[in-house]
């Protein structure tokens, strides 16, 4: 197949602004935010430049733009130690220990920020009910930073009224980017609508990245940002695989559909090494409308059956099935594990599966009656009833409308759960990421931080100057909103250090304006040139819309990398094949095609989306076994072996010749193994 | 549940160089037809239903219909965010109609001043672990 050029003898050349600055935030999400301000109060002495550049506008930016009910990360008096044995055995026993003691450590001084910012969080009341972020400031309730308590929804969550979490924390961002301005004098250093499409290798040391290239999506413009270390933090991968929807449900992805891979894509392309990216997630959530049901889990007590009213994370024989292939791993019954055992049933034909959300509230108003009398107690159920609305609201308000439009009443109806189409991120409940450098004081291999290649930069990439945090710091999940706020300061914070280490450094790229812009606007001069060769610009046997990558796509993950198609189940056999189309499918990525600016957002997203899972798939295919039960399976390999596999899998991705290399890595363990469960 | 526009409510942000719901939608879904100077929702399939579109428009022309590929009609979700609260009126397909108002932030907007009572960076601990604000030596794992 021939290969298409940009030579602009069809489309427009864009202006082209080049930006030289320090240090360089790519993301304007929850750690990006972190970054900025943990980054500038460490700069402006130094003179320091920070510029961050964000694809959409930093208020309602990233995994947090609708909101959240809850923060999920938030030790108080609970021992980091005992965070590490929770996430250790969520994710299967496969985690960055140091990482996560790290954040754990780490995470309370951001939780403690935000409720100064203004976040109103829910504190315990003197008669035992909770009270929200107003009640709790009339009812004189002090801050958690003086030791106020919050409410718990379970060990680590604490409940909030979440709905502008992300413009408060964005307004705390911004105004540090403010102090940088003041403190350097550079005039700009927040750009929104520009998308970073690609690093670029520094021209005399090719193992670092010295520049960022990406374009405006609101005018013909290409912005190549130079800079001595970046933080990148451009979010997880969402829309990757068919999902269940078939139309305009598509955007009710459960994650952020705009996370479109974009933090994976970018640093694997620059030859960072990735950790862990066989890793998924696959959340049971609330048929359709995808909300969350982790309150109605923790907070309300509610049960999970099957339609016979049959609890299946209890069923003895499919416990001790599950315990056969997956050992020890079942009796924690972590995430993985509940959706192996759900999805057993509906397998049998006994879904679907239903929250009993009408059972928890029958229990909860007869409770509240009984301790405070019928006129008290519906007062409060009633309380209990907002709250629930809110836990939609705040993050998942097309739940509340589906609700409302199938004429649910949780009080007098279940609700049907449903697991989902898988999903690439690390800061949720799962870990795909880079491997980082980590923390020195914690008893990790030295190879984990002092020997680290490049120096010993806490979250640094295995590409000197590049940070990772957020949703692609890998094998360190259950970050959530507040961890990847705290742990994009960590980046920020060693980022400043680098820089400073490196006072000579000059960033200096090979490539000139004329091919990054050439480069990047392939997919309008791709266009222009065939858009008459048909009577319909939509169809063309010379290029392929963004629109069409992206099924195919979603396609391809889902047939042969364990989509829902096939029960999340894939082998050796099915990855070699998908694989082989999937490398066809980047060929044609050479023929994108868009018409307009917001189309060459789309072409290069799904690009991204692309390289994401590939790197998904080729981790699939090195461990040879099923790791993660419930979220995919090996069909040749349905177990979990921890005398073989109880270790990291890595990969590197050499763009240049498009090849990879795919690696064991030994686990190491730091925290003790916590109590064994009873049953 | 795809945002849309009405009709007679979109001015189109006249008095701005742009749209706030240009401005704001996190996908870069919403467009304006500059012949008609009416904003609209260009890629359906791909809006994530955050109404940040819808709570941010000045005309209050932008609402929430559901996904037609599971959502039967007739119901609606409707949000009045204040400075403080945000107010949700909620009807249902049978016509009931439940309100709720929920706090949304405890300061002024604008008033967040990040540095404000907090210790500048000490340089000594650059290369220690914890922020420039932290006080007390950080925990380390117990064997």
């Amino acid at each position: 197949m021939e290969k298409e050029t940009c030579t602009f003898s069809f489309c427009a050349k864009p202006a082209v602004e080049e930006i030289e600055t320090d240090l360089l935030l790519i993301g304007g999400g929850m750690a990006c935010c972190g970054a900025a301000f943990e980054g500038a109060r460490w700069a402006n002495p130094k003179k320091i430049q920070i510029v961050m550049v964000d694809k959409a506008a930093t208020d309602r930016s990233g995994a947090v733009a609708m909101g959240l009910s809850a923060i999920n990360t938030y030790m108080g008096d609970n021992d980091p130690a005992d965070y590490v044995k929770m996430v250790r055995n969520d994710l299967m026993g496969i985690i960055r220990e140091d990482l996560v003691y790290d954040l754990g450590r780490h995470v309370d001084d951001s939780v403690h920020l935000f409720e100064e910012w203004g976040l109103p969080i829910w504190k315990m009341g003197d008669d035992g009910f909770s009270l929200d972020g107003f009640q709790a400031k009339e009812a004189g309730k002090v801050m958690l930073k003086d030791g106020g308590k919050p409410v718990r929804s379970g060990k680590w969550q604490i409940m909030i009224n979440g709905e502008s979490y992300k413009v408060i924390v964005a307004e705390a961002a911004k105004k540090a980017l403010e102090t940088n301005r003041a403190a350097t004098g550079i005039k700009t250093n927040h750009y929104e609508r520009v998308f970073i499409v690609k690093l670029y290798h520094d021209a005399k040391d090719p193992k670092r990245v010295a520049a960022a290239a990406g374009f405006s999506v609101r005018e013909n413009k290409i912005y190549i940002f130079k800079a001595k270390a970046m933080v990148l933090a451009a979010g997880g991968a969402v829309n990757v695989f068919r999902p269940r929807s078939t139309q305009e449900g598509q955007g009710r992805a459960w994650y952020p559909v705009w996370n479109s891979g974009s933090g994976y894509a970018l640093g694997l392309q620059a030859g960072a090494e990735l950790t862990m990216m066989e890793n998924r997630f696959v959340p049971a959530r609330f048929k359709d409308g995808y909300g969350p049901v982790g309150a109605w889990f923790l907070f309300f007590k509610a049960k999970a059956t099957n339609s016979l009213g049959e609890d299946y994370c209890v069923n003895p024989e499919a416990l001790a099935e599950a315990k056969k292939k997956y050992g020890k791993y079942v009796d924690n019954l972590g995430t993985a594990i509940r959706n192996h055992l759900m999805m057993r049933d509906m397998k049998l034909g006994k879904g679907p599966i239903l929250m009993r959300t009408d059972e928890a509230m029958a229990a909860i108003n007869k409770t509240f009656k009984e301790k405070l009398g019928d006129k008290e107690g519906a007062k409060k159920v009633k309380h209990l009833e907002a709250e629930a609305w809110e836990d939609f609201l705040d993050m998942a308000i097309g739940q509340a409308g589906l609700w409302a439009a199938k004429n649910i009443e949780p009080d007098k109806f279940p609700s049907e759960i449903m697991p989902t189409e898988p999903y690439l991120l690390g800061s949720h409940a799962g870990c795909a990421g880079f491997w980082c450098c980590g923390p020195e004081d914690l008893g990790a291999p030295e190879e984990w931080n002092k020997k680290w290649p490049g120096g010993s930069y806490n979250r640094m990439s295995t590409v000197p100057g590049l940070f990772m945090c957020g949703d692609i710091c890998g094998a360190s999940g259950h970050k959530f909103s507040s961890g990847s706020h705290a742990e994009g300061r960590i980046a920020a914070k060693n980022a400043i250090a680098f820089i400073l280490d490196h006072p000579d450094y000059k960033p200096t790229i090979k490539e000139t304006a004329d091919q990054i812009s050439a480069e990047l606007y392939l997919p309008f001069e791709v266009y222009e040139k065939y858009k008459t060769y048909t009577t319909d610009t939509a169809t063309n046997p010379h290029y392929i819309k963004p629109k069409m990558l992206q099924t195919r796509l979603q396609k391809i993950s889902d047939e042969y990398f364990g989509g829902i198609s096939t029960w999340y189940m894939t082998s050796k056999t099915m990855l070699d094949s998908g694989l082989a189309q999937l490398e066809m499918l980047k060929e044609d990525a050479t023929k994108m095609a868009a018409a307009n600016l917001h189309e060459l957002m789309r072409c290069w997203e799904n690009y991204h989306r692309i390289l994401s899972v590939e790197a998904h798939a080729r981790h699939i295919l090195f461990r040879e076994e099923s790791r993660y039960p419930g979220y995919y399976y090996r069909g040749d390999f349905d177990l979990v072996d921890d005398t073989n596999w109880k270790c990291f899998v890595n990969s590197s991705y050499d763009q240049d010749k498009n090849t990879w290399i795919v690696k064991k890595v030994p686990y190491v363990q730091l925290v003790e193994d916590a109590a064994p469960v009873k049953h | 549940m795809p945002s849309y526009v009405i009709t007679e409510k979109c001015d189109g942000c006249k008095a701005q160089d742009k749209t706030a719901c240009q401005y704001i939608c996190p996908n870069d879904l919403m467009a304006l037809n500059r012949d008609l100077m009416k904003a609209y929702n260009q890629e359906p399939e791909q809006c994530w239903e955050c109404y940040n579109c819808v709570k941010i428009c000045p005309q209050q022309a932008i609402e929430v219909r559901g996904y037609q590929d599971f959502t039967p009609l007739g119901a609606n979700v409707i949000p009045m965010r204040g400075t403080d609260s945000i107010m949700w009126t909620i009807k249902f397909r049978n016509g009931i109609l439940k309100r709720f108002k929920f706090p949304i932030r405890t300061t002024a907007e604008g008033s967040v001043d990040p540095f404000k009572g907090k210790p500048e960076a000490d340089f000594a601990n650059l290369k220690k672990v914890g922020y420039f604000t932290t006080s007390k030596p950080m925990p380390t794992i117990k064997k």
